[in-house]
């Protein structure tokens, strides 16, 4: 494939995930309770490609998929949006800064993930009027459900990284293995510029 | 070229989290009608037939999870005896409204003629639902202003009440749960002498429904049932029917009554696991479409 061709798989590919993503979550996963709480995999779903893809497309992605849940839930336009542009930016930026290596590093990130849209997702909606005062029994309910999305963060990062396997821009995988396998010395090696 | 990136990444950043903020304050600001209300509804519609399918290919998927959850609890019992209940219920709501309407039938000549009798029920299958039922719980089903559904529509299922419409588009509405925070429906409790309050949902544990302002010195038992009192005065009236069935009281205590004015009632429908609804289409008292209810 030309390098047109692959410049846009990754958009479309990214497109087609988002728009699977809300209506598999509206249509099915919403309905099913676990331990008293639903399911929300938009936050995961985003998380892990921000994780994989960057912080860029993690942002513009994570704006895409909450409009679009906006839209499609009727809910107020731009609260889910602004929340998953945070969330896809910042795995995004922790790929760019730390690259996690970790196998666990996704279940963290998912879990950070799925307690930042439930909390803040909690906080807009009390900024925007709806008068439910903050008790214990609400508190649980956040926990339960940070604890179910970080159950799920795993299999959803494993299936995103699926479907963007191939055309993704910079493989972390494949970064380091070039750099370590190819010539290039790693970061504790290599010579730091004060010396 | 490092800085050009990092420009052109906080740039985009900032168009997003620009463009989500204007958004928000628009949409807000917004009445119902208005522009981007329309655009919302316009695209629920395109989407609602690709939601209703994907609903019912996915049927399975909730049916498995279910199944597991059904299991534990005896699917097939529950089933028969829910049946089973809902006939003696039906039957008891009778006697005991007859029993009561007579009562105040006897103290006033004016009948009350607002009954069920008067609504026609559209079924309507349940095609979506928000992940985060905390503090939004709705349903989105695929009936709309194309059926005759209108803002404000009654909605039950189960034989107990479930909400009421608070969108609507071409094929598709939304409707807002009694489980919902915003949720506040006015009931009477069909003890001896028919005591009336406000049911609203506990914070958090949204199964657990909530009858407020009640009398102190109320005598309500376990097991008493809950029905809507489908108020009217002049210029006010409730959204629901009066006498539809709402739950059953599970938490009577003397010293809670007392202090805090409330009682714990569990819903008669199975508001977590619905497929199908009824939507009560009946005659609006004011004769004319009802507003949309803005979303928060």
């Amino acid at each position: 494939m030309n390098r047109t061709g692959e410049s846009y798989q990754l958009p479309l590919r990214l497109a087609a995930l988002g728009f699977f993503t809300v209506v598999v979550q509206t249509a099915a996963v919403s309905q099913i309770t676990v331990f008293g709480v639903s399911v929300d995999l938009s936050p995961l779903v985003v998380a892990a490609v921000g994780l994989l893809a960057g912080s860029l497309p993690g942002a513009v992605f994570g704006f895409a998929v909450g409009l679009f849940a906006d839209v499609a839930l009727v809910q107020t336009l731009g609260v889910t949006s602004l929340l998953y542009i945070a969330i896809g930016y910042w795995s995004g930026r922790l790929r760019e800064l730390r690259d996690p290596a970790h196998g666990l590093a996704p279940l963290a990130v998912g879990a950070a993930a799925t307690a930042f849209a439930t909390i803040g997702f909690a906080l807009m909606q009390f900024m925007l009027g709806v008068r439910a005062p903050v008790s214990w029994l609400l508190l649980r309910q956040v926990v339960v459900t940070i604890l179910v999305g970080s159950l799920l963060a795993l299999p959803i990062y494993a299936l995103v990284r699926r479907v963007v396997q191939g055309s993704l821009p910079e493989d972390p995988r494949r970064r380091r293995r070039r750099a370590y396998t190819t010539g290039g010395l790693s970061p504790l090696q290599r010579p730091s510029a004060g010396r | 070229m490092y800085d050009k990136q990092v420009r052109r990444r906080r740039a985009v950043l900032a168009l997003l989290v620009v463009v989500s903020l204007i958004l928000l304050t628009a949409y807000f600001g917004e009445s119902a009608g208005s522009p981007l209300h329309s655009v919302q509804r316009g695209v629920v519609t395109v989407l609602s037939p690709i939601q209703e399918g994907a609903s019912r290919a996915l049927k399975p998927v909730r049916d498995l999870f279910g199944w597991f959850g059904d299991t534990a609890r005896a699917k097939k019992e529950r089933d028969q005896l829910k049946a089973q209940r809902d006939r003696l219920l039906e039957q008891v709501v009778g006697y005991k409204v007859a029993l009561q309407e007579n009562a105040e039938l006897r103290r006033t000549v004016q009948l009350d003629e607002n009954s069920l009798q008067d609504y026609d029920k559209r079924v309507a299958r349940v095609t979506g639902r928000p992940a985060n039922n905390l503090l939004l719980d709705r349903l989105e089903i695929d009936a709309g202003s194309s059926a005759g559904v209108r803002v404000g529509d009654p909605v039950v299922a189960d034989g107990g009440l479930v909400g009421h419409v608070t969108f609507v588009a071409h094929n598709t509405s939304f409707v807002t749960l009694i489980t919902d925070p915003s949720s506040s429906v006015s009931v009477k409790v069909l003890n001896d002498v028919g005591d009336t309050g406000l049911l609203k949902p506990s914070v958090g544990d949204p199964l657990d429904l909530l009858v407020q302002l009640l009398p102190r010195r109320a005598r309500i038992d376990q097991d008493d049932i809950v029905v809507t009192a489908g108020f009217r005065t002049s210029g006010l009236e409730s959204l629901y029917p009066p006498n539809v069935p709402i739950g059953r009281v599970v938490k009577a205590d003397p010293e809670e009554l007392a202090n805090d004015q409330q009682v714990h009632v569990a819903p008669i429908a199975d508001l977590r696991h619905l497929n199908f609804v009824q939507v009560l289409v009946g005659p609006s008292a004011s004769g004319g479409e009802r507003a949309q209810v803005s979303t928060p």
